[in-house]
């Protein structure tokens, strides 16, 4: 090492003398993003219990009885779109409009609210023939798997709304610039897992 | 953490950048990657367990067309700490759920083993 | 299964009525009182003094990393004397409750004392210390002013009081849980447990568990962002390390508890069937989550640990670490490896010989990166100038005791062997001694370290003695006859025995327990002592054992800002390295100090989440609802306030730096 070699005379600049403060949140997006990380866990604990209990009918109703393909694929379909709305958002902050932003978070939201709308109605549906949460081991883990994610949904709808506040009092400072791309992470992320949820749940539910 | 302080002396700081591109390309290949895999379960040209296998592979790539092209994830991106944390996050998740399913299907065979009446006394 | 009816509630109070009240227990009536009376007096005290100003504005919301590094370690401190009044307790009972003696506690009681003394000495004794010990020293050792999220950091420790005020409460309303410390379906699901101790259990863990997982994440983003410029991964000092790779465990881990006690509330309050016996319900799905997180918690407990070990024998042997390298990359294995061994909990299971071998050979394999560590700390002693001061001196004890801890752990691991010992008091002797001989010790050793740095003034090193060798003499005199007994075939958590034969043990055991409890009281008096004497014991230099790392560079208390200017390193042991070449402090050009401004938000939510997980304990749903939507309202309210910092002007920081400046000199 080169510090057996300097002695005290040298000039090692052992302090920072110039220094700039870190830029407001630069950790912010890495710490959101391991939060996320965590979040994903949560999930992985509820696809390992549907995985593990999943096929526990109790001589019950199985995945084949129950869930209706083409209604999947229209809830499938609202979240896709959410998510390239979302992107729409996105761009308009890069091109500093505050109200383009705020139409395409409403959109977004809208599409968001549809899909907790569909995902609603089918649990109705489901709790109304007699395949309730408490009916079999596969039911509990169905509805807790899918019902955290809308839940997930939900918060994001609500964190989407005060973002829009936000944006037309403040504009887009940098701290809502920031805000806006870290509800785009939750968002996406959201998506992913439902990928994970139509393949896993409802595909393989209904081919097992 | 980079050598020189003055590298992050900017008030603001990076946020990934997004296109117009990387949305449509992520979208069209989202649509696609969703509704094989739908079409292959509602009209079954394949038998059930190359279906599900076809799936699953849809799935994967799919997550990865997300991860670019809708989570900007890309090797650089928080100098690297957010794709070692996603590797980090993706190897417990997978030793959790292979690990699960593992121990708990052969406990499942070894202590409740199907019933035999023949064998009964 | 429809879910089991319950007792009709009260709309207002829900279950919760004056039976919940144990009065008919004296002990718990003159615990009751006994804490009444110090609480009060407290209270009282605090308001003579009028100092509730100086706690809210200075304490409570502070966001400094220091102060609530101070707040955890306090925090653990009082839950851990509660925690080991249960375990006196528990001695008590087993030394008496032979020859059909009841002992003194009925079984409702001595069920509720061991789960308690379980959750209570993991969650809220060894999780806040280590939570303490990181938060205060992580960001001196990198040259940090804060941690990246103090706001989130204050935060994080109101929820894990939160969660351990909810605790304390079941001892007084209504009561714990009786199911041992991971609470395993079907005996803690509804139909055996219908009453609101395992509520209590789920409910505290959930609330301390927010607390836990976010301060995980903001130790891990501050020591991947924040650190000095020059420090490299591999320039960074050992604690640092441990610190990062157990964060990232409990990033990675406290999720998992979190579904899995989710999970298990969704079987006792909305009559789903994950754990139960019935309709496809698996209870042992349960054991095989809970222990996905439990094992990793082993290792988020000793790795901070490991790192005070590796700093202490590096310090007072006057020698840089042997073996860096290894030591960084067996605390990566260790992380990774810990992920792969969490079956050897349950042999006993019946997942039957290929499922058992593959992870008693993993068990066995996490061995050798922790023997390599041993080795290393052992070659780092070899031919150095050893002072044998108090952080030393456990940190010897930690080794000699620790190794055999582990030795008995390898033993566990063997399949057939864990047949026979699986659930006997040699599990319990085993982990006691890995715990206490590694965890606890190396939580003494640090705090005798780094109290000069965050109080200006040294322990007083002859009541530090006794209790060191109370301690140690205590340990060995209490689990020395519980790894026999478990041998002789006794298993855990039982209340009275039959064979008289035994008794004797456990009488040892019970004196054991005692000669520790005069360890605590001795550390307490050396506490006060030093208290009192701090104008003797008082340091100014700022580095009192002659440090290497950076913690030692600044003054003792580190001023609110830690670094007047950023330190630039060049090397490991940064902090020596300056020393060794001659730094010289600069006592000019001082520039304003951006800083983050003290909350209270992060104590009004947590208040709201106590409330919350009280109303969900007792069915109280109005007050469920109440405190969920506060709590919303508080913390959206919350994001709307963008002002989060302030400068510390230049003059200030010139006034405290030239305070210092005199103090060095007077000391020099």
């Amino acid at each position: 090492m080169s510090a057996n070699t300097v002695t005290a005379g040298d000039s090692v600049r052992f302090y920072d003398l110039d220094e700039h403060a870190h830029p407001e949140g630069h950790s912010t997006m890495l710490g959101f993003w391991i939060y996320l990380m965590s979040d994903c866990l949560i999930f992985a604990i509820l696809f390992a219990c549907f995985a593990v209990l999943g096929g526990n009918y109790a001589a019950g109703p199985a995945p084949k009885d129950l869930f209706d393909l083409p209604l999947v694929a229209l809830n499938t379909a609202m979240l896709l779109f959410s998510s390239i709305t979302y992107g729409f958002a996105v761009l308009q902050m890069q091109q500093g409009k505050v109200k383009g932003v705020q139409l395409w978070l409403a959109i977004t939201g809208l599409f968001g609210l549809a899909f907790l709308g569909i995902e609603l109605y089918e649990f109705h549906h489901l709790i109304e023939i007699g395949a309730t949460p408490q009916r079999s081991a596969f039911l509990s883990s169905f509805f807790t798997l899918v019902g955290t994610h809308g839940l997930h949904v939900t918060f994001g709808i609500v964190w989407l709304v005060v973002l829009m506040v936000q944006l037309g009092k403040h504009g887009l400072i940098a701290a809502n610039k920031r805000r806006v791309m870290c509800l785009s992470m939750f968002w996406h992320f959201l998506d992913v897992v439902w990928i994970g949820v139509f393949t896993i749940v409802y595909l393989m539910g209904v081919l097992r | 953490m980079s050598a020189d302080p003055h590298a992050a002396g900017h008030d603001e700081i990076e946020l990934p950048h997004a296109s117009m591109r990387d949305y449509v390309i992520g979208f069209v290949l989202s649509v696609i990657l969703t509704a094989i895999p739908f079409w292959l379960v509602m009209e079954r040209p394949f038998s059930a367990g190359a279906t599900a296998a076809i799936i699953m592979a849809f799935a994967a790539i799919q997550i990865v067309v997300h991860m670019v092209y809708f989570l900007h994830m890309s090797p650089k991106a928080e100098g690297g700490w957010s794709i070692t944390s996603l590797t980090f996050t993706i190897i417990v998740v997978v030793i959790m759920l292979a690990g699960s399913l593992w121990v708990m299907h052969h406990l499942n065979t070894n202590m409740m083993p199907p019933h035999d009446v023949s064998q009964l006394p | 299964m429809t879910p089991p009816p319950l007792p009709p509630t009260d709309p207002v109070f829900g279950k919760l009525s004056l039976a919940a009240l144990p009065l008919h227990e004296p002990i718990l009536i003159f615990t009751f009182l006994g804490v009444a009376v110090g609480g009060l007096v407290v209270l009282g005290l605090i308001t003579r003094y009028r100092l509730w100003g100086y706690l809210w504005k200075d304490w409570f919301t502070t966001v400094d990393h220091k102060r609530i590094g101070i707040m955890y370690m306090i925090l653990g401190l009082i839950m851990f004397l509660r925690g080991f009044a249960d375990a006196i307790m528990m001695r008590l009972q087993q030394a008496m409750a032979f020859g059909g003696s009841e002992g003194y506690l009925p079984a409702h009681h001595y069920d509720q004392v061991f789960t308690a003394h379980g959750v209570i000495m993991i969650f809220f004794v060894a999780m806040p210390f280590i939570t303490g010990l990181m938060n205060y020293i992580v960001p001196l050792q990198i040259g940090a002013r804060d941690v990246s999220f103090p706001f989130l950091n204050n935060f994080s420790f109101w929820m894990t009081a939160a969660g351990a005020a909810l605790t304390m409460v079941s001892l007084f309303v209504g009561e714990y849980a009786q199911t041992g410390w991971l609470a395993y379906p079907p005996l803690s699901g509804i139909a055996y447990s219908p009453n609101v101790g395992v509520d209590y259990y789920i409910w505290g863990l959930q609330i301390a568990g927010v607390g836990t997982t976010l301060s995980g994440i903001n130790l891990i983003v501050t020591i991947l962002k924040l650190r000095a410029p020059g420090m490299g991964l591999m320039k960074m000092p050992v604690f640092t390390w441990t610190s990062l790779c157990s964060n990232i465990l409990i990033v990675a881990s406290f999720p998992i508890l979190t579904a899995t006690l989710a999970l298990l509330s969704l079987d006792r309050y909305a009559g789903t069937n994950f754990f139960t016996n019935d309709l496809g319900g698996s209870p042992m799905m349960y054991v095989n989550l809970i222990w996905i997180w439990g094992h990793p918690e082993v290792y988020i407990l000793i790795l901070p640990l490991f790192g005070v070990f590796s700093e202490v024998t590096s310090t007072f042997s006057g020698k840089k670490l042997f073996g860096y390298t290894s030591m960084v990359y067996a605390t990566v294995c260790i992380t990774i490896l810990s992920y792969l061994v969490w079956l050897h909990h349950f042999f006993t299971m019946g997942s039957g010989a290929s499922v058992n071998s593959f992870f008693g050979i993993t068990t066995m394999v996490i061995s050798i990166p922790t023997g390599a560590k041993l080795f290393n700390w052992l070659f780092t002693m070899y031919r150095g100038r050893i002072r044998f001061e108090l952080p030393m001196m456990w940190t010897i004890a930690f080794m000699l005791t620790f190794v055999v801890g582990g030795m008995t752990g390898v033993l566990l691991a063997v399949p057939p062997a864990d047949f026979v010992l699986h659930n006997s008091l040699f599990l319990i002797a085993h982990f006691h001694n890995v715990i206490i001989g590694g965890v606890l010790f190396g939580l003494f050793a640090a705090i005798n370290y780094w109290w000069p740095k965050a109080f200006g003034f040294k322990l007083n090193v002859f009541w530090g003695k006794v209790s060191f060798w109370c301690w140690v003499v205590g340990f060995w005199l209490a689990f020395m006859p519980l790894y026999i007994l478990g041998l002789m075939g006794v298993t855990r958590r039982m209340r009275v025995f039959d064979d008289p034969g035994l008794q004797i043990w456990f009488v040892i055991a019970a004196i054991g327990a005692g000669v520790i409890a005069c360890g605590i009281a001795a550390m307490l008096i050396q506490f006060g002592v030093s208290i009192w004497k701090r104008k003797e014991l008082a340091d100014d230099s700022g580095d009192p054992w002659h440090g290497r790392t950076l913690e030692w560079a600044t003054s003792s208390p580190p001023p609110d800002y830690n670094f007047a200017f950023t330190p630039v390193i060049h090397n490991l042991d940064a902090w020596h390295d300056m020393k060794t070449r001659g730094h010289e402090r600069p006592v000019g050009g001082f520039r304003d100090i951006h800083m983050p401004s003290n909350t209270g938000t992060g104590i009004i939510l947590a208040g709201f989440c106590l409330a919350m997980g009280f109303a969900l304990v007792w069915h109280i749903w109005w007050l469920v609802i109440a405190s969920f939507a506060a709590t919303i309202a508080y913390a959206i309210f919350h994001t709307f306030n963008y002002k989060r910092d302030f400068d510390i002007p230049a003059a200030t920081v010139a006034a405290v730096e030239e305070a210092r400046t005199r103090q060095l000199a007077a000391g020099a």
